[in-house]
């Protein structure tokens, strides 16, 4: 862990510091709505999905607090090296967290079309593939708190899990429709799901690259390349 | 010393030192080495008195980059940039030791002419000093001494050319008689960096030059750095890091008469290799 010492301005410490912790918030609010979603979709819960769709609002006002924040510290504090670089990285992992909680709520809003349906029930690996994608999330939330680069490095190596269970759940599905056209709404949505969780676990990935680079300076992109 | 003396050189003890050609090519970071640097130093020691103002400081400076010096008050960046046109002989209890070049020549070589010199290395201080006279014989002042102009035509032409790279004909060409201390202080430092331009120099050090300009005149001043980059070489001293980030293309932080790290600015302002430059670039220095 990387401990940074602090400013000799220290109402500039006090600004960094409020704009991580409203990261972490985002992060955490959005982790838990995909969560909920996966949840109220394995028990046809309606009320928690609705819970989650409105929950997505403070989500997206938290991100238009901490643009408005990014933007009035570059301006203000001018701020260099690894502060310029924690503050670009707080923006665009803003808007990138802001994404996850708009998949968790997209996840939220197919709980009543799958209604009635049975082929979900014997489908493990889709919510596998939500725990898979919802500890990326928790991990480079971690590590973003942290300022922890090894774990930011293990979020990425995960993700290969998340797109191998999406690959094969594509082809399950295909094959599934192919034999049973009556269920192609349901796995329409199903497939929308496991698209929307693949993206989670790309977006975790880009939150770990900005942790990797805020605190190198450096790409991760390239190390795994 | 002699140029051939391998045994006196600070080049020579400096590469022993090291074990290598370069003195910081081993060290954390690429000071020295410069394929066709316009000055060089090499092991340079100042001393005032018994006090040790700069330790051990090697780097190259080319001609296609402003190079900025940075570091807190009393670091020594002032102190060094004046080594490089022998502004500190003028101090009795300043010593200089190392060796510091100009096209390869020593500068501290017995026979190097030090009015020539500050000729070729012309310097821009912190608080502009034009004198009282008027502002055609501010920047003919050079020239003159120096007989760069065979005659009043000539003389003409290098004045007016000198005051337009500084950016300052067109605001004063129907005025050319009044006096220079009359213009404002924004106008005045242009008016002695045209002066610094007349005698055609191929360095020029710049001293905090906009440290008592307004915003407006400190933006012309850093237009007109932009455009002289290339012409001359150009070191810059300057304690607003913003205008070293604006201006140079290389940067040297120095930190307690050291050199702590010198390199590309837009790396230095960054992604800054060194603890101790990171923690004065970001304003954590205590």
């Amino acid at each position: 862990m990387n401990q940074q010492a602090g400013h000799t301005v220290t109402a500039f410490d006090a600004e960094m510091s409020d704009i991580r912790g409203m990261i972490s918030d985002m992060g955490a609010r959005a982790e838990a709505a995909v969560e909920a979603a996966m949840k109220a979709l394995r028990t046809n819960d309606i009320d928690s999905a609705r819970i989650v769709v409105a929950g997505d609002k403070a989500i997206d006002a938290i991100e238009t607090s901490v643009e408005r924040r990014v933007v009035q510290t570059i301006a203000l504090r001018a701020p260099m090296a690894d502060d310029l670089r924690d503050l670009v990285a707080a923006l665009k992992m803003s808007g990138v967290i802001e994404r996850i909680g708009d998949y968790g709520k997209n996840i939220a809003k197919r709980v009543g079309a799958l209604e009635g349906h049975g082929f979900l029930d014997s489908n493990d690996q889709l919510f596998r593939m939500a725990d898979i994608a919802g500890e990326m999330v928790r991990m480079a939330m971690d590590a973003y708190a942290r300022r922890d680069i090894d774990m930011a490095r293990a979020v990425c190596v995960r993700d290969d899990e998340v797109d191998q269970i999406h690959k094969d759940l594509f082809v399950d599905f295909i094959a599934h429709v192919a034999k049973h056209p009556t269920d192609a709404t349901e796995i329409a949505h199903l497939l929308s799901i496991s698209k929307n969780l693949e993206r989670i676990g790309d977006h975790a990935t880009n939150c770990a690259e900005m942790v990797y680079f805020s605190q190198t300076g450096q790409s991760l992109a390239d190390e795994f390349e | 010393m002699t140029d051939n003396d391998a045994t006196n050189d600070p080049r020579a003890r400096v590469a022993r030192q090291t074990g290598g050609a370069s003195s910081a090519a081993d060290g954390p970071f690429q000071a020295t080495g410069m394929a066709d640097p316009k000055m060089s130093a090499r092991g340079v020691n100042v001393f005032y008195g018994a006090k040790q103002a700069i330790n051990d400081v090697s780097i190259d400076v080319g001609m296609d980059n402003v190079v900025a010096f940075i570091g807190p008050s009393g670091c020594g960046k002032s102190t060094f940039l004046r080594t490089l046109n022998r502004m500190n002989d003028t101090i009795p209890s300043a010593r200089v030791e190392g060796d510091i070049r100009l096209d390869g020549e020593d500068i501290y070589a017995a026979r190097m002419d030090v009015v020539q010199l500050r000729a070729r290395v012309g310097m821009v201080f912190q608080k502009p000093n034009p004198f009282p006279k008027s502002i055609f014989d501010n920047v003919a002042y050079g020239p003159r001494i120096h007989g760069l102009a065979a005659g009043k035509t000539e003389l003409d032409e290098i004045v007016e050319r000198s005051l337009q790279r500084a950016g300052l004909w067109n605001e004063v060409k129907d005025r050319l008689t009044d006096s220079g201390t009359a213009l404002s202080g924004g106008q005045q430092q242009r008016l002695c960096i045209a002066r610094a331009i007349a005698v055609d120099p191929e360095v020029i050090l710049m001293d905090e030059p906009c440290s008592a300009l307004d915003p407006i005149a400190t933006a012309k001043i850093e237009e007109l750095i932009h455009a002289l980059r290339g012409q001359y070489a150009i070191v810059i001293v300057t304690h607003n890091m913003q205008q070293a980030a604006r201006v140079s293309q290389r940067t040297a932080f120095f930190h307690l008469g050291t050199l702590v790290e010198y390199g590309a600015t837009s790396d230095i302002f960054t992604n800054p290799r060194q603890e101790k430059t990171k923690d004065y670039i970001t304003g954590r220095y205590g």
